[in-house]
């Protein structure tokens, strides 16, 4: 690597985010899924699609598959790591505390967020901060229908 | 390796200096603007035309007595007559002036389509189009029961045109092609094709947005009906885009949009028509950025277009042997510079092009990323985008040079991530 280092590159494709990339956690889908959904950034071609398995309020399995660049699929593969086993409102809350780390609000505690806060960088990069934000509009979007069909 | 020297009646440096934009540093780093074929930067001599018409002409045209509108009505005239000359038209009344590419595309579709062509009619497209010459037809094909039919394209990505006759049959009314591809860099036979449709009596769209920039244009030698292309991608404003049409089907179209400027007279129970081409130029047009035009188009002329297409024919050549020497990507278009514009698109295999995009971004290197707004041909090459570097005037091989080392650290950057 060249000496002058681009401390806000590194910070974009820190190491845990090149992982997820390069050996994406839960990738596939699953048989029967509770809820399903799938979106794209039509200006990058970005695909994300989630299964997510639901027993009693939490969620029980998780799968994606997707296409993309490093930061929409590492960050797809991450959020299945983070929301296994939460209830929904954890889910929900998670979401909102993403959210709110990647548009840069002040009242987030990164470190609540696990490896997710290894996505603060794509912040420094407004362009790419739809690739990050991509999993979880799909995951948002599934849970809507989801509750909208239970009530 | 020794650069390449760019031929000496071309002389890229003291092109530079006209180019206020590329004295500026992009993260600290000198700006290498390759993404010329989403828009070119703009001489001096154009942005001073524009500042020059608002400090001493500004005036509606076509309408006022007063001096300033008789200086504004001339200049834009003028700026017609030139776009003609640029291009060969037989005569400046053949040029209309829109907004870009894609309106003088749809202008045709509606003003001349939805009179031209109805069910079981038969409009060809190509497999490479952008979709501003892709969604029109489309939506026409819907409106009127037509169907559409593509060219495909080869692994080389080139047309496949060994069975043209037969494919462009009786029922086709229209046949539609880009000059050069966007995405691909690919020249397409156009002489060729419009000859086949016209044999058909067909009429023939050419989508010049990446020609005329770049390349000697003749539009009775193509003898294509329509040629559309805009003013930004060759050193004009924004906003200002020009239809080339044969004078007779101009003039048998009904009107695009209406309004003022478009009619001779009106009455309460209906209107008629203003002449050819002011009958499609309703409303205010965009006067300024018209007239600042002329100074592209002079620019480009002083240069010589020859010489343009020579220099940017150079660059690609070195690019594409500068990326071939990279033995892992995967190149788009054909190999041989004298075959494509001044576009290489290419990947790594296992680095999404957004990646790429934002590293060289870093190295002060702008690229385009994506799709190109040609979905259907990067489906054609299975891919979700390409990296895309676009040349011009001003280019240098040494600005080629940064961008295989901006490519070589992405590389170092991602390791053998996602292989």
């Amino acid at each position: 690597m060249p000496v002058d280092r681009d401390v806000e590159l590194d910070e974009l494709y820190r190491e845990i985010i090149l992982d997820h990339y390069r050996n994406p956690r839960n990738r596939g889908s699953l048989e029967e899924p509770s809820l399903s959904g799938e979106g794209d950034n039509p200006l990058c071609g970005d695909e994300v699609k989630l299964d997510v398995a639901i027993q009693g309020d939490h969620v029980a399995g998780v799968r994606f598959l997707g296409r993309g660049c490093s930061i929409s699929q590492a960050s797809a593969s991450m959020l299945t790591q983070a929301i296994m086993g939460l209830s929904l409102d954890e889910v929900e809350a998670l979401f909102e505390s993403f959210k709110g780390m990647m548009y840069g609000s002040d009242q987030v505690d990164a470190e609540s967020l696990g490896d997710l806060e290894a996505l603060q960088g794509v912040r420094k990069f407004p362009v790419r901060v739809k690739c990050a934000t991509l999993a979880w509009n799909v995951l948002q979007e599934a849970l809507d229908r989801h509750r909208k069909a239970k009530t | 390796m020794k650069p390449l020297r760019v031929r000496s009646m071309f002389d890229v440096a003291s092109i530079r200096e006209d180019f206020p934009i590329l004295q500026r540093q992009v993260h600290g780093k000198p700006l290498v603007y390759l993404d010329n074929a989403a828009t070119t930067q703009k001489p001096r001599a154009v942005i001073e035309a524009l500042v020059h018409f608002y400090e001493h002409h500004n005036a509606n045209i076509h309408r006022a007595i007063h001096a300033l509108g008789e200086e504004a009505t001339a200049a834009y005239e003028e700026t017609r007559a030139s776009v003609a000359r640029f291009i060969n038209a037989p005569r400046p009344e053949c040029i209309v002036f829109t907004r870009n590419t894609t309106e003088a595309i749809n202008l045709v579709a509606y003003a001349w389509g939805r009179q031209n062509i109805g069910p079981g009619d038969e409009i060809v497209l190509t497999e490479m189009e952008h979709h501003s010459n892709l969604v029109p037809w489309q939506r026409l094909a819907q409106e009127t029961g037509a169907t559409v039919k593509y060219i495909g394209v080869s692994d080389e990505g080139t047309l496949a045109l060994n069975d043209l006759g037969s494919f462009i049959g009786e029922r086709v009314k229209l046949v539609a092609v880009t000059h050069v591809s966007n995405a691909l860099g690919t020249i397409n036979p156009v002489e060729e094709i419009v000859a086949a449709a016209h044999r058909r009596g067909a009429v023939a769209v050419v989508d010049g947005a990446q020609g005329a920039p770049h390349m000697p244009v003749d539009v009775q030698a193509l003898d294509c009906d329509f040629y559309a292309f805009s003013a930004h991608k060759m050193l004009g404003p924004t906003g200002v885009g020009v239809l080339y049409g044969r004078y007779e089907l101009l003039d048998a179209m009904q009107p695009f949009l209406s309004g003022g400027e478009m009619i001779r007279r009106v009455r309460l129970d209906g209107a008629n028509w203003n002449d050819v081409p002011w009958k499609f130029e309703a409303g205010t047009p965009n006067v300024a950025d018209v007239i600042a035009f002329s100074a592209a188009l002079d620019y480009l002329t002083a240069l010589g277009m020859a010489n343009v297409r020579a220099h940017e024919e150079e660059l690609t050549a070195y690019a594409l042997r500068r990326l071939r020497q990279r033995e892992e990507l995967i190149i788009y278009g054909p190999l041989d510079a004298s075959r494509r514009g001044g576009v290489v698109s290419f990947n790594y295999p296992d680095i999404h092009p957004h990646d790429v995009g934002t590293i060289l971004d870093r190295e002060g290197v702008a690229i385009r990323a994506g799709h190109h707004c040609a979905q259907p041909l990067m489906n054609r090459f299975g891919v979700a985008g390409t990296v895309r570097a676009s040349f011009y005037i001003y280019n240098t091989v040494e600005e080629v040079d940064a961008l295989l080392q901006g490519i070589e650290k992405v590389r170092a950057f991602f390791g053998d991530a996602g292989r």
